[in-house]
């Protein structure tokens, strides 16, 4: 088995007037430290997939294991990022970044050692003590990122982390978040909407279908380019067959 | 870029706009002069009735007759205390009446109708009843104008709670933030802005609050020489009671705004 695994999560949002299946028995592993990005059309679940995975939410059926082991919430080995940077306007940089950690009371020296190596290794050192308002898009999404890793996730949750920015920023900050958590070993998972951005990032790419989700066809990214990042796989030989590939099952399902 | 020195057009278009500025405060000063002048010429010419609008120099006067009795500052004093403590405890007892909704949903649901009732009803009708339960005196006028200030904090602060971006409370929630941390570290900072401009609203409606208070029962304060001015037919009283209470709901009013600049950025 693998890092994380999903064993046939069903979910199922009910109202007075209606019950909306929007995840039908999905089943995912993921391998230590592998990248896996989800592709599916807009509001199809995927981030609800995510929601179940981080325990904020409780699937009708089917479980979700870590490490073999059925999880348990509150669990503190996953971390979470969002479309919105969601870094608190009211606080300082360095003081967004060790929030987690303020919420555990886990403000060991250890850990804030930990907080403060971080922020020096990527970048951040010089705007400990500014504000969110004073920072770009692209460095918003860093601290967020920084934010998540200083409480040592084991898996990281992406729920479409760049498509808050502009087309530019977006190149540039997914090459460098996807540096990141490669030398930090992270285990992740990933939706996005955008195929070009999934080939450049994904080992692995799952496409699912619209609402109900299905897992429709799982893709293994082999690119043929040394010392690969989102940027210069954008470049890679296979890059535009994988992108006909996955089109063409989203175009599928999409009708 | 900031260009250390700044171009002729940039000098031009400063001073323009100080121009423009001045022009505005010159206005405005004129227009009160006139409206005092005016008023003073038109009384001595008896073209309106002195007895009934009062004039300018009776209003001075009357202001130093009544400082040098020692009543005047007592009487504004009176109104003041009133005023904060009403308006301080409506925006408190608001903003924790609305927690309690926020931590129980099932709470609030059940409470909605009554809350949109209560925020219908003109709470000035609840001052007979009030004076009967908490007697003829300072208790109940602060009571009178806790409860004009009560309900509007509670639904707009509840309003500024329920604003607050759901991926921030999710956020925590992946910490392991329980209820009690969301209040904490996102629900209450997040409200902040929205806590001070109700406190910005409530400054106007205790005013209303304690000066009807005092109408109905005040043996001191502003409102009480206001009441008393108009039964002896002191309408000099009457003015000047009122100019007073302008100027000071103003400087309130200018030092919560103070505040709100200085926490929202």
């Amino acid at each position: 088995m693998g890092k994380l695994t999903l064993c046939n999560v069903s979910m199922t949002y009910h109202t007075l007037h209606t019950e909306t299946k929007t995840l039908d028995d999905i089943s995912i592993k993921v391998d230590e430290g592998e990248f896996v990005v989800l592709v599916g059309p807009s509001g199809c679940g995927k981030s609800t997939l995510l929601s179940i995975i981080a325990g904020l939410i409780t699937p009708t059926s089917g479980s979700v294991y870590l490490d073999n082991k059925i999880i348990s919430y509150p669990c503190n080995k996953i971390g979470y990022m969002f479309q919105k940077d969601t870094l608190f306007e009211w606080r300082s940089i360095y003081k967004n970044i060790t929030l987690g950690l303020e919420i555990r009371r886990e403000l060991t020296k250890d850990n804030i050692d930990f907080a403060n190596n971080l922020i020096e290794k990527y970048g951040l050192s010089s705007f400990k003590n500014y504000y969110p308002s004073q920072l770009s898009g692209g460095m918003r999404q860093r601290v967020a990122l920084i934010r998540t890793l200083v409480l040592n996730p084991e898996i990281l949750l992406l729920d479409e982390p760049f498509s808050a920015l502009d087309y530019h920023t977006r190149l540039l900050v997914s090459d460098e978040i996807y540096k990141i958590i490669k030398a930090e070993g992270k285990t992740t998972l990933m939706v996005t909407h955008d195929i070009a951005e999934a080939i450049s990032l994904a080992d692995r790419i799952i496409v699912l279908s619209s609402r109900p989700a299905k897992i429709k066809k799982e893709f293994n990214i082999n690119l043929s380019i040394e010392n690969r990042t989102p940027l210069t796989s954008r470049n890679a030989p296979e890059f535009k067959d994988y992108f006909n590939l996955i089109w063409k099952e989203l175009d599928k399902y999409d009708k | 870029m900031i260009n250390n020195t700044p171009s002729k057009e940039h000098l031009e278009y400063i001073s323009k706009i100080k121009r423009r500025n001045t022009l505005i405060t010159l206005c405005r000063i004129l227009i009160l002069i006139i409206f005092i002048a005016q008023w003073e010429i038109t009384a001595r010419l008896n073209i309106v009735d002195p007895f009934l609008v009062s004039q300018p120099s009776k209003i001075v006067t009357t202001f130093f007759k009544l400082m040098q009795e020692g009543h005047l500052l007592r009487h504004t004093y009176v109104t003041c205390i009133e005023t904060i403590i009403g308006f301080i405890s409506g925006t408190i007892i608001g903003t924790l009446i609305a927690i309690i909704l926020w931590l129980s949903d099932f709470i609030n649901k059940v409470l909605e109708p009554y809350l949109v009732v209560l925020n219908a009803l003109p709470k000035i009708a609840l001052g007979p009843i009030l004076i009967f339960w908490v007697g003829n005196g300072q208790p109940a006028i602060i009571i009178i104008a806790l409860t004009i200030s009560l309900i509007v904090t509670i639904i707009s602060v509840l309003t500024g709670f329920n604003d607050v971006d759901e991926d921030m409370i999710k956020l925590v929630k992946t910490f392991g933030a329980n209820k009690y941390q969301i209040l904490k570290y996102v629900v209450l900072p997040h409200s902040l802005p929205a806590i001070i401009s109700t406190l910005k609203i409530n400054v106007g409606l205790s005013w209303v609050g304690v000066i009807v208070g005092e109408f109905l029962v005040a043996k001191e304060g502003l409102g009480f020489l206001i009441v008393f001015g108009g039964q002896v037919a002191q309408l000099d009283m009457v003015m000047l009671s009122i100019i007073i209470l302008s100027i000071i709901a103003y400087i309130m009013y200018a030092i919560v705004s103070k505040i709100e600049s200085k926490y929202i950025k």
